[in-house]
């Protein structure tokens, strides 16, 4: 889970809870890529999908995956 | 025209009756007697005013305000509560945060950590102005003091697959606020450095709890703060005080009634003396302090018109326990400190007025 190796979200993707601006190009300068890593609900291992791949993990088969958590830091007050 | 010793001992006692409280109201004002001048005066108020200290440990003090209006022991203690500056972490940044307990709640749970450090460093503190528009641009060394909490918990693998405990299991499977560290900005590593480091007060309150795979990564923004303001600000876990309760024993209890009349109170509050001469057992108060005020000496017949229950409307016993950045005993100095600024501050407005 490092911080560098997190592949931003594409168009099809997720920006997470921090809300996207606009379209898909909401990260500036990032270019766009078409593999997107999820979390394998059975078997915890990262799974890493490109468009049109079926939505199955590759170790164990299992079809329900999780999106990651987004990396952008998110503000809070402690109240 | 001055009033007897009676009287002036009569005012001083609040009456605690069966079913109801008497004499409440203070009544050392001007104009209330004829005849007595109780015009506000310092010399006099000096020669009242007693302090006596009767517990005095880090956290926890309790001392007797003697010869004070209620109004002023109670402006101590709301300022005790509300109005001491502390510092606690007020913004809190999530990087990475897996566990199962939610960002809003972490940060919560982060602000209400109390905090220590340097007692000295502290004062080179200033307060945050808080700017809606730009939240962070004011943030400097002097009013921002920089914390971070990163924790990862991994599987350990020497443990054999019996093991049920998740302490042994995994590392780090619970994130506690000794994890919390002190990130120091600009000359904050001169003034709190080695021992005088800030960090939390009691390094064992439980945060959150993680599992193999999840992580949190958090950066804290802490700032002073004043009670009012938020309860994580307030410097004492409680400020309180109590009026000296007082027991008069208007005739004197023999025999078998004195049993009865010291098994009425709180263990050392009453006891039995006998007299060496006649053999007579008498009751006598030793301790009103230890008394609860139970009023239960009220409810047997036996005692009617002999006891006489209430509390001393000036002996305020005071209990300061302190939450961990300043020692108890610093911090009834500093309302003191406080009530006198603002005193100073009213005087000043009104002599431009």
């Amino acid at each position: 889970m490092q911080r560098e190796g997190y592949v931003p979200p594409t168009a099809g993707g997720s920006g997470g809870g921090a809300g996207r601006s606009g379209g898909g190009g909401g990260y500036g300068d990032i270019p766009r890529q078409t593999s997107m890593k999820y979390l394998c609900a059975d078997c915890g291992k990262a799974v890493t999908l490109n468009k049109g791949d079926p939505i199955r993990c590759k170790e164990c088969g299992f079809r329900i995956l999780y999106k990651e958590r987004t990396k952008r830091m998110v503000q809070f007050e402690a109240r | 025209m001055a009033p007897t010793k009676e009287e002036l001992e009569r005012r001083r006692i609040v009456g605690v009756e069966a079913e109801r409280v008497s004499n409440v109201t203070s009544t050392d004002f001007p104009g209330h007697y004829p005849g007595e001048d109780y015009a506000w005066d310092l010399e006099r108020f000096r020669k009242s005013l007693k302090i006596q200290i009767h517990k005095a440990n880090d956290l926890d003090y309790e001392f007797d305000l003697i010869g004070v209006d209620a109004s002023v022991a109670n402006a101590f203690r709301r300022i005790l509560i509300s109005e001491v500056p502390t510092l606690a972490i007020e913004t809190v940044f999530v990087h990475n945060n897996t566990s199962i307990v939610q960002d809003e709640v972490l940060a919560q749970r982060l602000g209400l950590v109390p905090l220590r450090g340097d007692k000295k460093g502290f004062q080179q503190l200033r307060w945050l102005k808080k700017n809606p528009d730009e939240p962070a641009a004011e943030a400097t060394d002097f009013n921002t003091v920089v914390m971070a909490l990163k924790v990862t918990c991994t599987r350990n693998h020497a443990t054999p697959a019996t093991e049920t405990d998740p302490e042994k299991l995994y590392f780090n499977s619970s994130v506690y606020a000794r994890d919390i560290k002190f990130t120091p900005q600009g000359r904050q590593s001169e003034w709190f450095s080695g021992a005088g480091e800030i960090r939390p007060v009691n390094p064992d309150i439980l945060l959150a709890k993680l599992r193999p795979g999840q992580e949190v990564d958090i950066e804290m923004h802490c700032v002073l703060g004043i009670g009012q303001d938020h309860a994580k600000f307030s410097p004492v876990a409680t400020a309180s005080y109590r009026l000296l309760p007082s027991i008069r024993i208007k005739q004197p209890i023999t025999g078998e009634e004195a049993e009865k009349f010291v098994n009425c109170f709180p263990k050392g509050v009453a006891e039995v003396q006998t007299d060496k001469k006649t053999g007579q057992k008498k009751a006598v108060v030793v301790n009103p302090r230890k008394d609860t005020v139970s009023r239960e000496v009220l409810r047997h017949d036996e005692f009617k018109g002999k006891v006489e229950l209430g509390r001393v409307r000036d002996h305020f016993i005071f209990s300061v326990e302190s939450t961990g950045m300043y020692n108890s005993d610093e911090l009834f100095l500093q309302a003191v400190q406080i009530l006198k600024k603002k005193c100073v501050d009213f005087h000043e407005k009104l002599l431009d007025s």
